[in-house]
């Protein structure tokens, strides 16, 4: 059983973001980087696959060289090894970054491959389906529940409201990883020492146009609050009035 | 004459309120760049869903039925779509953010060639071209791009884009879709949660929220359910109080969780992380409850009251159901 797992290298979700100079990008200083959660999800799956079923765990990131870090963070909790396609700092659309990928996962022999719902920095949750689709492999998203059994995966994906869906794969497929499917271990000092011997394949990524050209990122306008009604519960008749008048929601 | 294409999202023929907004917007985006709309939709009651457009004026609409569709599958839905959309040679396709749109329109970009620009809070066409803007960092930014490949492939943010009635009659041509031998996950079944009446966070126009000032799992049940039900709202709920436990992920709104854009959202002890913030601060209205006067929230917040919600909540209940008679 051979899984492997894009990850990604993000700003933590506790970054308060400044805009870089032309407005192309963020301002990448002191900012603390780390794998992207959902991906961190897709990792913890794998681990737990590979420790019942046996078999390689490969993680495979597209970022800049500075994503070897995270890349051994993966390797350390327990990965077999790694390919690194390294990237400038340009932007870079779904399809892209999907065809980049899908082009290195055909020299990467998998049984499954696992990614984050979405990656928290540029949301754009869809490059797990995209590789999907340009594979022929079928694909099922936000999973919270991954059962393998033989050549099959029976899997529940989270939808709205809650609910949830029961799906069927036959192996090769691709899932994407929602929160609650698991919790993620930490590394430990062995896995860190063990890491460092364990094989990277760092390689420039190839040209993949996009089809969609970045104009400018920006902040969004700061919302004017700050207005406080009252104290305790003799202020709810009047929220409850401005909400109605004024506000005009209720 | 240039053609845009709406998908429909719909159950057993009946549109979700977000195709209305679809619909509103490719209209819209027609009148101005001289284009048609062409209204698709696939599965089960497609002819249906597919007649129900005419209100949102689009005169034209596709319904995509039987063989591979005959059940759920998003491989081969997004097959189909692909294939009947194609030869339209559309310069505009839109379709929801939707767990829906999640599912198809990314396999829809990968077979037509495009990425998918996700979750759009504005589209126009700028110099022929077609501009986007879109949250990204869960909100905390705001990215502009502009196509360079044709179509453009755009979902758009549930509850962003007005609804606009405008009857029209609406012409449907019916295609029967054939069996497809393609590989593709099989939908074996569906569970609600227990409360299935609930409405649903991404397209609640409001939402109560509530975070680590509801003091524990019995009390964010006994104060915040009764006022959403009040007021017919979704639940949300902060990071901290999904990560132990108290509520459902699926109830969490912020940067692990969902984006919203409510009419109205309603912070009940909820202090106001910056994740949390980008996750709600699109509402048009927001209302902070927190007995901490320094919270975070209060300064992104329209109306503050600063108290308990052990206190605020149950009398702000009340006066709900008073107001509005339920």
């Amino acid at each position: 059983m051979n899984v492997t797992v894009c990850v990604k290298r993000v700003p933590s979700t506790a970054t308060r973001l400044k805009i870089a100079p032309e407005a192309k990008g963020i301002d990448e200083s002191g900012i603390e980087f780390v794998i992207n959660p959902y991906d961190e999800f897709a990792v913890e799956e794998a681990l737990k696959i590979i420790e019942k079923a046996g078999g390689e765990l490969t993680i495979l990131t597209l970022g800049p060289e500075s994503a070897s870090k995270e890349i051994r963070t993966c390797l350390a909790l327990g990965a077999t090894k790694a390919v690194h396609l390294v990237s400038d700092d340009s932007f870079r659309d779904g399809l892209s970054v999907a065809r980049a990928l899908a082009e290195a996962l055909q020299s990467i022999p998998s049984d499954l491959i696992l990614l984050g719902r979405q990656a928290v920095d540029h949301d754009n949750a869809q490059v797990g389906l995209m590789i999907a689709t340009l594979l022929g492999l079928p694909a099922v998203i936000d999973v919270v529940k991954v059962e393998i059994s033989g050549s099959e995966a029976t899997v529940e994906r989270e939808v709205e409201g809650g609910a949830r869906e029961t799906y069927r794969l036959s192996l090769p497929c691709l899932l994407t990883a929602q929160k609650g499917l698991n919790e993620p271990r930490l590394p430990n000092l062995k896995g860190i020492m063990a890491a460092k011997k364990k094989p990277v394949a760092a390689r420039p990524i190839g040209s993949f146009p996009n089809s969609q050209k970045l104009d400018r990122i920006e902040l969004p306008a700061e919302r004017s609050g700050g207005r406080i009604v009252g104290k305790g519960q003799d202020a709810v008749s009047e929220l409850l009035r401005l909400l109605r008048e004024e506000a005009k929601v209720i | 004459m240039s053609c845009i294409v709406a998908i429909l999202e719909h159950h057993e023929g009946e549109l979700r309120k977000v195709s209305g907004e679809v619909c509103s917007e490719a209209v819209r985006f027609a009148r101005f760049a001289g284009a048609n709309v062409v209204a698709v939709a696939a599965g089960s009651g497609a002819q249906t869903a597919a007649r129900a457009v005419g209100r949102f004026g689009v005169a034209e609409a596709i319904a995509l039925e039987g063989g591979a569709l005959l059940s759920y599958s998003g491989e081969h839905y997004a097959a189909v779509l692909a294939a009947a959309i194609r030869s339209r040679d559309p310069s505009l396709i839109l379709g929801g953010a939707t767990g829906f749109g999640r599912d198809i329109l990314p396999r829809l970009g990968a077979h037509l060639g495009v990425s998918l620009a996700a979750d759009c809070v504005g589209v126009r066409a700028e110099g022929g071209k077609i501009e986007v803007r879109r949250p990204i960092f869960a909100g905390k930014a705001i990215l502009t791009t502009t196509f360079v490949a044709r179509p453009a492939l755009v979902s758009l943010r549930p509850n962003v884009f007005a609804i606009e009635a405008q009857p029209v009659a609406t012409k449907v041509e019916t295609v029967a879709v054939a069996d497809s031998a393609a590989r593709a996950a099989t939908l074996l079944g569906r569970k609600e949660e227990e409360s299935s009446d609930r409405v649903d966070l991404a397209e609640a126009e409001i939402v109560v929220s509530g975070g680590r000032g509801l003091k524990n799992p019995e009390t964010f049940k006994r104060l915040l359910e009764p006022l959403a039900q009040a007021l017919g709202a979704a639940v949300g709920a902060s990071r901290a109080v999904v990560d132990a436990g108290w509520r459902p992920h699926a109830e969490q709104v912020g940067q692990t969780g969902r984006t919203v854009a409510p009419k109205l959202y309603i912070a009940c002890g909820i202090s106001g992380a910056i994740q949390h913030l980008a996750g709600m601060r699109t509402a048009r209205t927001i209302v902070a409850i927190n007995k901490d006067p320094e919270a975070p929230i209060f300064k992104i917040a329209d109306y503050g009251i600063v108290g308990d919600c052990e206190e605020i909540l149950p009398v702000l209940t009340e006066a709900v159901r008073k107001l509005l008679g339920r």
